[in-house]
C-alpha cells in the first residue's frame, strides 16, 4: 500500500535535510509502528506523507498503491485515502465542528465521484462515530478543537479518521497527553478500524502505546532512515534498554 | 449659481455644481430648505472635494479619487427587492425617489420629500463641519428617503428594510429616525445596484435613541463595481439606551462610510461592529467618531477587514471622552486579513481622552492565512479556495454570530458567502 524508496527530505525554509535515504514498505492489513529517538524524523515523516508545503522532497519516491503522491496537494492525498491524526491538532475559531466535518466528508465524496451525505445520514453517523469514542454533543458544537483538553482533541481526531474511513493512517504520537482511560479509549477507536484493506502506521515514542495497538511490524527511525525493522518484539527491546544498542549496531 | 471662487474647479466639482444648478429647480423643500441647500452648496464650493491635506480624508483624496459623476438620470428602471430578512417591512427608494404607497404599522413614517416640502427637514440639513462633504452634498442634494418616528415603549417585532436600490445615476437618500424611549427594533440600512451603469448615491441616517431604547442597526452596502457610495449615520444616544450598529461593506468603487455617535446619556451603550469585503480596485473607507460626553457610557468597536486583489482598505477611528465622562469604557479593535501583496490597509485609531478615570483601548493588526490553519483543513480533503474561503470566512462569522439574532445572522453570512466565492 505504501512504498517509501530512498526518500530524502529537507525543510523548504531553511534546507536542512531531516530525512536521508528512507526506505520503508507498508501493506495493506498492516500495522506498522515508527518508534526512535526525538529528533528522528518522525513527525516530519508523517508530514511528508500528508503533503505539507513546509517540507521539500529532494530525491526518493513516495508510492501509495503503486502510484507517486508527491505532486498531490494535502486534500488530493487526503481524498485518496491518506489521513493524519496530527499531534498537535490545530484550533480554528469561527470553523464549526459539525460544518468543518460535513465539508469534509462531502469534498471527500465529491472528489471520488460519490453523492454528498444527506444532513439526517451524515448526522447519524456523526452521532454513532462519537458516541463509540465518548465524545459529548456539546464538544461537537464549539468551533473546531476551540476549547478542547489534550485527550478531547486526540479523541475528536480518531473520531474524524473513523467518518473519513481513510485507507492509509497515519497517527503522529496520538498518546501523548491522554491519560491511561483516554488512551484506550482512542486504542479501540483505532483497533476498530483495523481491516485487511487499510494500513495503519503509528509513530510513536513509548511502547505504552502499542500494548493497545499490537503492531504487525516495528520500525526503528534514527537521523533520518529506517536503522531496524522487526515485529512487535522489538518495541520491547527498545522499553528495556533504549536505542543505544541499535544505533550502535546501525553505526 | 455664479462660480466666485479663486479655486479652479475640478472636472467631478464643476459637475456637481452643474448638476445642483440643473436639479435645484425640481428639488422638494420650502424657502427655508433652499436656503439650507444652497448654503450647503456654496459651501462645497468654496472648498471643493477634500485633498490628503485634510486631515479627515487624508487616506480618501476625493480630489484624486472622484475624478468623474455620472449623469443624474438612471441608466434604467429600478424596483425594490425582497428584503434581506424574510418578513421585513421594506421602505424603498429606487433610483432616488420614493415609489408607490408605503406603511409601518405602530410608526409614524413619512415621505421625506413631504417634510422638506413642510420645512420640518430644514433643520437637519447642515454640515457637521468645515469638513463634513457627505453633510454637504446630501443636504444640497437630497430629495428621497423616509422620516420614521418610533414611538415610546414600541416593541417592533420584524425589522425595517430601508433600501436603495439604483440603476445608475445619482441617489441622495436620507432616513431620519427617532427612537422612542423603550422601543425595540431591528432596522437594515440596504444599499443596493440594479445593472451595470455607475451610480452615484449619498445617504444620510440621522439615528436618535431616546432614553432605554435598545436598538439593531445594520448597514449593508453592496452597490456594484463601478458605483460611488458615500454613506454617513450620525446617531445620538440617550441615557440606558442600547445601539448596537453593524456596517458590512460588500460592494461598490469608492466608498466611504461614516460613523459618528454622541454618547449623550448615562449608562448608555454603543457597539459598532465592521465588516469590509474588499476586492478589485475598490477604495473603502470607514470612518468612526465618538464622543462619551457624560460619565459612565460604554462603547465597543472592532472591524475586521478582508482585502484582495488591488483594494485599498481605511479605517479611522476617534473616542473622544470629556473631562467629566468618568467612568468610560471604550475599546476599539481593527482586524485586518490582507490577502495580496498588491493590496493595502490603512488603519488609524486615535483616542482623545480628557477624564481620568476611565478604561480605553485600541488596537490594529495585520494577518495572513494561518498556514497551519490551512493545512489542517487541506489534510482532511478539503480543496485550498473552499478551505482558505472557510478561513476567511471565520474571521468575519465571529463577530457576526455575536447578534444572535437567527435569520438576521443567516441572511448576513450568505451575504458574506456569496461574497467569498465571487472573490475568493
Amino acid at each position: 500500500m505504501l512504498e517509501i524508496k530512498n526518500l530524502h527530505a529537507r525543510i523548504a525554509e531553511d534546507g536542512t535535510e531531516i530525512i536521508r535515504g528512507l526506505n520503508l514498505t507498508v501493506k495493506a492489513g498492516e500495522v506498522a509502528a515508527i518508534m526512535g529517538p526525538n529528533g528522528s524524523g518522525k513527525s516530519t515523516l508523517s508530514y511528508i506523507l500528508s503533503g505539507r508545503e513546509d517540507y521539500e522532497v529532494t530525491e526518493g519516491e513516495i508510492l501509495y498503491n503503486g502510484e507517486s503522491i508527491l505532486e498531490l496537494d494535502p486534500s488530493e492525498r487526503a481524498a485518496k485515502g491518506i489521513f493524519l491524526a496530527f499531534q498537535y491538532p490545530v484550533e480554528i475559531p469561527g470553523v464549526a465542528t459539525m460544518q468543518f466535518l460535513k465539508v469534509a466528508m462531502n469534498e471527500q465524496r465529491k472528489a471520488r465521484g460519490e453523492d454528498e451525505l444527506t444532513t439526517p445520514e451524515f448526522m447519524r453517523r456523526v452521532k454513532e462515530a462519537a458516541a463509540e469514542l465518548k465524545i459529548e454533543q456539546s464538544m461537537l458544537r464549539r468551533p473546531l478543537n476551540v476549547g478542547f483538553s489534550g485527550g478531547e482533541k486526540k479523541r475528536a481526531e480518531i473520531l474524524q479518521m473513523s467518518l473519513l474511513e481513510p485507507k492509509l493512517c497515519i497517527l503522529d504520537e496520538t498518546d501523548s497527553g491522554l491519560d491511561i482511560d483516554a488512551l484506550k479509549i482512542v486504542a479501540d477507536g483505532v483497533n476498530a478500524l483495523r481491516s485487511p484493506d487499510r494500513a495503519i502506521v503509528v509513530i510513536t515514542h513509548y511502547q505504552r502505546l502499542l500494548d493497545y495497538i499490537v503492531p504487525d511490524a516495528v520500525h526503528v527511525l534514527y537521523k533520518g532512515q529506517v536503522i531496524k525493522s522487526g515485529d512487535k518484539t522489538l518495541a520491547h527491546d527498545l522499553e528495556a534498554n533504549g536505542y543505544a544498542d541499535i544505533i550502535g549496531d546501525a553505526a | 449659481m455664479n462660480m466666485q471662487t479663486g479655486m479652479k474647479l475640478s472636472v467631478a466639482e464643476m459637475a456637481l455644481c452643474e448638476a445642483y444648478d440643473h436639479a435645484v429647480g425640481e428639488l422638494p423643500g420650502d424657502a427655508a430648505v433652499l436656503t439650507a441647500r444652497d448654503g450647503l452648496i456654496s459651501e462645497f464650493k468654496a472648498g471643493g472635494l477634500p485633498t490628503r491635506r485634510i486631515e479627515d480624508w487624508h487616506y480618501t483624496d476625493l480630489k484624486a479619487l472622484l475624478r468623474t459623476l455620472p449623469d443624474r438620470a438612471p441608466v434604467a428602471s429600478a424596483a425594490r427587492v425582497e428584503p434581506l430578512v424574510e418578513g421585513s417591512t421594506v421602505l424603498s427608494v429606487e433610483n432616488g425617489l420614493v415609489a408607490g404607497d408605503f406603511s409601518l404599522p405602530g410608526v409614524e413614517v413619512r415621505a421625506l420629500a413631504e417634510t422638506l416640502a413642510d420645512g420640518s427637514a430644514a433643520a437637519g440639513l447642515s454640515a457637521r463641519n468645515r469638513d463634513d462633504l457627505i453633510g454637504k452634498i446630501n443636504g444640497a442634494f437630497v430629495r428621497g428617503g423616509f422620516a420614521l418616528d418610533v414611538p415610546a415603549g414600541a416593541a417592533l417585532e420584524k425589522p425595517i428594510e430601508l433600501q436603495t436600490v439604483q440603476n445608475g445615476g445619482q441617489t441622495h437618500a436620507r432616513f431620519p429616525v427617532a427612537f422612542g424611549a423603550g422601543s425595540t427594533a431591528t432596522v437594515i440600512e440596504r444599499h443596493l445596484a440594479l445593472g451595470e451603469g455607475a451610480a452615484f448615491v449619498t445617504t444620510l441616517s440621522d439615528v436618535t435613541l431616546d432614553d432605554n431604547a435598545d436598538v439593531t442597526w445594520i448597514i449593508l452596502q453592496a452597490q456594484g463595481v463601478t458605483d460611488t457610495h458615500f454613506g454617513q449615520v450620525r446617531i445620538r444616544l440617550g441615557a440606558g439606551s442600547k445601539l448596537r450598529l453593524y456596517v458590512v461593506n460588500a460592494g461598490g468603487k469608492l466608498v466611504r462610510q461614516e460613523v459618528h455617535v454622541e454618547v449623550a446619556g448615562e449608562e448608555a451603550d454603543f457597539i459598532l461592529r465592521g465588516i469590509n469585503l474588499l476586492g478589485g480596485d475598490t477604495h473603502n473607507d470607514l470612518t468612526f467618531t465618538a464622543a462619551h460626553n457624560v460619565p459612565h457610557t460604554t462603547s465597543s468597536e472592532i472591524i475586521r477587514n478582508v482585502v484582495f486583489d488591488r483594494a485599498h482598505g481605511v479605517f479611522q477611528g476617534q473616542i473622544c471622552v470629556a473631562q467629566d465622562a468618568q467612568k468610560t469604557d471604550a475599546k476599539m479593535s481593527c482586524n485586518t486579513l490582507l490577502l495580496s501583496d498588491d493590496a493595502d490597509f490603512s488603519a488609524k485609531p486615535e483616542l482623545e481622552i480628557f477624564a481620568d478615570d476611565v478604561q480605553c483601548g485600541h488596537g490594529a493588526t495585520v494577518i495572513d492565512i494561518d498556514h497551519t490553519q490551512l493545512f489542517y483543513l487541506m489534510a482532511r480533503g478539503i480543496p485550498e479556495n473552499r478551505a482558505r474561503a472557510m478561513l476567511v470566512n471565520a474571521f468575519v462569522a465571529e463577530i457576526v454570530e455575536e447578534l444572535e439574532d437567527e435569520p438576521l445572522v443567516e441572511a448576513l453570512e450568505a451575504v458574506i458567502d456569496r461574497w467569498l466565492e465571487k472573490h475568493a
